[in-house]
């Protein structure tokens, strides 16, 4: 039993269909128990009022925006190195969920920081490294659809995947140095004692756990999406052929 | 290599077009901010380093989908990667003649277009050390989103789309380095940096260029 029975796509496809519906109700779960505390039964923060709450969706969303680049980027090595075409797939399936959760990251983030900053959108650090990652969700996506051949298109993007993931740190790094923020620092490290308190603190564990279950379900449906249209275009192919 | 660099360059001047064109591109960017700015020195200068680097990137933008594009076509590019030297150089090459044909010319007519936007005394020494630092990754950079994009019909818009991203920390550091030149400023910091990613892109990118090329090739 290994990691890489997985790599078949006919095992990935039984398993996936086995584990679909219990991610589906751990998110559908989470998301509306961890949004439901979060928005009504927390209280209003001094300095922030209730715009504190967006925190619920801002927060996860910015985590999962970057996680996910982190998954492209694992798949992608998979798939350059050995050659597994699930692994590919399930990249190209976690780029858009990837770029929509940017999204959700920047929006919310304007509407929060209207009231906060008094302005919707700032050059700060981090919003700025955050339109540089949307860019890049962009570029990845269109170099998927602009490709026929889904070797090469596979091969192509996990390379530029790569050098986009070593391009985007030293973006965020440069644009650091660039100028300086609004933003606050980490306050939800978990060796600091210095954390959000607690009211606000285990609503919003759930609302992530919430998101990432979110994210797995969408990516299995996408893969399982991909897989199935991978297996028409053979067919057809093999059609064509007869 | 070297028979390759002079074959590049020969055809990159004789078949016209893209020699120059990078330039006179720069001198139209530079000559159209002032009227959507407005004509006052004051402001010209402060945002001129800026304009100054936008032009030049935008510029080297605009030829790089002929790095590989022609020669895919007529078949040379196959001929080269069978050929002895490894692909890397070849790649490598290609970046040193789109730097000939397109950076250093930016580079030595930059001073002149900062006349045109009143650029601060102090900043013209400093502008060219930035863009001639960072020009080459440009073009390093540039082979990379060249080669992504070579077998495609219409990827000169998506080869913008892939690159302009990865240009985003030289430019950064770029107009940094020359705002702070011209303010006076400690330097050493975007300097250095910049140099850094420069050397980095050269070190590193013709892997990925070549990589990519390779697949494309397939």
């Amino acid at each position: 039993m290994s990691i890489w029975e997985y790599a078949n796509p006919k095992k990935f496809m039984q398993t996936s269909s086995w584990a679909l519906p219990f991610v589906t109700v751990g998110a559908v779960a989470c998301l509306a128990v961890g949004l439901f505390w979060g928005f009504f039964l927390t209280p209003e923060a001094t300095n922030f009022g209730s715009t504190v709450k967006v925190i619920y969706v801002h927060v996860p969303s910015a985590m999962m925006a970057i996680n996910i680049w982190v998954m492209m980027l694992v798949t992608s090595l998979i798939w350059l190195i050995r050659r597994h075409h699930v692994s590919a797939l399930a990249a190209k399936a976690a780029a858009p969920i990837g770029m929509v959760m940017t999204l959700i990251a920047l929006i919310t983030g304007a509407i929060w920081g209207q009231p906060m900053w008094g302005t919707w959108w700032e050059w700060d650090p981090r919003l700025t490294s955050f339109l540089i990652l949307f860019l890049f969700y962009l570029g990845y996506m269109a170099l998927w659809e602009a490709i026929d051949d889904p070797d090469t298109a596979a091969d192509l993007t996990g390379v530029l995947c790569l050098v986009g993931s070593v391009f985007a740190l030293l973006s965020r790094y440069a644009v650091n140095f660039w100028n300086q923020g609004l933003h606050q620092g980490a306050t939800l490290s978990l060796d600091k004692k210095e954390n959000i308190s607690d009211v606000y603190w285990f609503p919003l564990l759930l609302c992530i756990a919430g998101f990432v279950l979110l994210f797995v379900t969408l990516l299995l449906l996408r893969t399982r999406t991909e897989i199935r249209q991978r297996r028409l275009q053979a067919l057809e192919q093999r059609e064509r052929m007869a | 290599m070297i028979a390759l660099l002079t074959r590049d360059l020969r055809l990159a001047i004789r078949a016209g077009g893209g020699f120059g064109l990078g330039l006179a591109f720069f001198l139209i960017v530079v000559t159209l901010v002032p009227f959507g700015v407005g004509p006052e020195g004051g402001v010209l200068a402060r945002i001129a380093p800026g304009i100054l680097w936008l032009g030049a990137l935008l510029a080297c933008l605009l030829s790089l989908d002929r790095i590989f594009a022609l020669d895919f076509e007529d078949g040379s590019l196959d001929l080269l990667a069978t050929a002895p030297i490894p692909l890397e150089g070849v790649v490598s090459v290609k970046a040193v003649a789109h730097w000939i044909t397109t950076g250093l010319p930016l580079v030595l007519a930059a001073p002149v277009f900062g006349v045109l936007l009143h650029l601060p005394q102090a900043a013209y020494f400093w502008l060219v050390v930035s863009l001639a630092l960072g020009t080459p990754a440009l073009s390093v950079l540039g082979t990379f989103g060249a080669a992504l994009t070579v077998g495609l019909k219409r990827g000169g818009l998506l080869l913008s789309l892939l690159v302009l991203p990865l240009y985003v920390p030289t430019l950064i550091f770029g107009a940094e380095l020359v705002r702070r030149g011209a303010n006076g400023m400690d330097t050493q910091v975007p300097l250095l940096m910049l140099a850094g990613i420069t050397a980095a892109c050269i070190a590193v990118v013709p892997f990925a260029s070549a990589a990519a090329i390779r697949v494309n090739l397939r």
